[in-house]
């Protein structure tokens, strides 16, 4: 379980998060929406220690986890994919999933490595495939696979959905969906509204920095506050 | 059998310059293979090469125990320079490194217990190829054993995106401290070497062309390679020997061959046999 307490983050003196909470629940998908901006990237980069915190707390399973380094806090159970794709490019799809199990103790067997390829949905992977040589679609699920390697408990998806077509977004919710059913707490950030009411619990909606709404799917797309944010004034609903 | 000994006669200068090149190239490349480059390899076999002379010179220590001493000031230097330098990048890197190298070297050209720009003479000639080939095959056999392990699977993946690294757990600053620390070294042991297998030392046998033409070796030999390294200072010491005409134009010959590298093997030796994904065995 992930929980942040009124977290700010501060760039100068551009309040780019302030006052933030918000809870990731074991088996859970909290979904983070928000314009361009909002400040859903700050937040995760809070989260696993690249931004440093102005006020408030993080803490992992009730312990404390801001202010430690961008590695301690991998270590401690938070894996996380990227926007944009950062797999280790020239290395073989095997190496990058032993690069997602780097903290843990013991070698990563071949049948622990195709067990990750199949939970992240893509079991066809050549283990000896390099990995920058993948269709991008397999990049993205790579990269959940070297997140699920970590044994985290909380993995982070920063817009997992991104330049994929619909029925591969389709697809990509099971693939959400059984890892929270795994035990892991999930936070999604994602533009797809779509996605977010399909795979998401519960959602929690950033614009310039501070939380406007919460609820569950239905309800935050509903609200007139999160209507107007997205899509301006005058609107009747999101999709 | 005795064709190999006229032959080892000939040429067991040549054959000694190709072992301490060899375990050069080494040292360097342990630091581009973590994607760091940093280019004190110089620096590091000057104070080794200093340290096991004066060692040897002063307080008559036997040859082993010379080195020893070398290479671990040699280490610690290298480690402790890995601080200052913790922040830096790529050419920026590049050049502190080179700045730390001609410091140095500035330094053992003006300490009178370095004999100065003159150097030091009469170091015994006892690092005779056996010493130098076994030198070269521990580092060899070290660093064998090191590919098997976490650290090497570290060192790639600083290599290829450090932040990225550091999501799965790596801690980058003691990866690079290590490398860096390693590289330091391997490049005290052939300093060492280097010393006790020439008569005398000066501080101009480890200045930037020297640092230049380790870096070349690496780049022939494709740069996250050691065997390639290893390849590569071996040819470059060859070549101006078999072509005796090169010789006297060493540097520009190195100039030549390391454009033509570039341009049209980007890769390196390594890459003629290196094809698709690189493998981390962990």
């Amino acid at each position: 379980m992930l929980q942040l307490e009124q977290v700010g983050v501060s760039y100068g003196g551009v309040h780019a998060l302030h006052d933030v909470s918000l809870r990731v629940d074991t088996a859970r998908v909290l979904g983070l929406i928000g314009p361009n901006g909002a400040g859903k990237t700050t937040l995760v980069n809070a989260t696993t220690g690249l931004a440093p915190l102005a006020t408030g707390s993080i803490a992992l399973d009730g312990a404390r986890i801001d202010g430690l380094p961008t590695h301690r806090i991998a270590r401690a159970g938070i894996a996380r994919t990227y926007q944009n794709i950062r797999l280790f490019g020239v290395l073989d799809v095997r190496a990058n999933l032993a690069a997602g199990a780097f903290a843990r103790p013991g070698r990563l067997t071949e049948d622990a490595a195709r067990e990750l390829l199949e939970r992240a949905g893509i079991a066809h992977v050549d283990l000896a495939a390099q990995a920058s040589t993948l269709p991008y679609g397999d990049q993205r699920r790579l990269e959940i696979a070297r997140a699920l390697a970590a044994k985290p408990s909380v993995v982070m998806l920063d817009e997992p959905a991104a330049g994929m077509n619909p029925s591969e977004t389709t697809r990509l919710v099971e693939t959400i969906r059984a890892i929270a059913a795994s035990g892991i707490a999930v936070l999604l950030i994602e533009h797809d509204m779509a996605l977010v009411r399909a795979a998401c619990d519960s959602v929690v909606v950033l614009n310039f920095g501070e939380v406007i709404a919460r609820g569950t799917p239905a309800e935050v797309a509903r609200d007139p506050v999160v209507v107007e944010a997205y899509l301006g004034s005058g609107a009747e609903t999101l999709a | 059998m005795n064709a190999l000994l006229d032959f080892y006669a000939k040429h067991s200068q040549l054959i000694d310059q190709i072992g301490i090149n060899a375990i050069l190239a080494l040292s360097l490349s342990v630091s581009l293979q973590a994607g760091q480059l940093a280019l004190a390899q110089v620096a590091f076999m000057g104070i080794a090469a200093y340290v096991s002379t004066i060692l040897a010179l002063n307080a008559h220590w036997p040859l082993a125990a010379t080195i020893v001493a070398g290479v671990v000031a040699s280490t610690i230097v290298a480690a402790l320079l890995a601080f200052p330098v913790r922040r830096l990048r790529g050419v920026f890197l590049a050049i502190a490194t080179i700045g730390f190298g001609e410091i140095v070297r500035v330094f053992a050209n003006n300490l009178a217990i370095t004999g100065g720009a003159e150097g030091i003479s009469g170091i015994p000639n006892d690092a005779g190829t056996g010493v130098i080939y076994a030198s070269l095959a521990l580092v060899v056999l070290a660093l064998f054993a090191l590919s098997r392990t976490r650290f090497a699977l570290a060192v790639a993946l600083v290599r290829e995106d450090e932040h990225a690294a550091r999501g799965v757990g790596v801690d980058v600053g003691t990866v690079r401290l290590l490398s860096l620390a390693l590289g330091g070294a391997i490049a005290g042991l052939g300093g060492a070497l280097h010393a006790h297998s020439s008569n005398f030392i000066t501080p101009a046998d480890f200045g930037f062309a020297t640092m230049e033409q380790v870096l070349v070796w690496c780049v022939i030999g494709g740069v996250t390679s050691p065997l390639g390294a290893v390849l590569g200072a071996a040819l470059l010491s060859i070549l101006p020997e078999v072509i005796r005409v090169l010789a006297d134009y060493r540097e520009i010959t190195n100039g030549v061959i390391l454009l033509a590298v570039i341009l049209f093997v980007p890769g390196g030796i390594a890459s003629l046999w290196r094809r698709g994904a690189v493998r981390v065995r962990v």
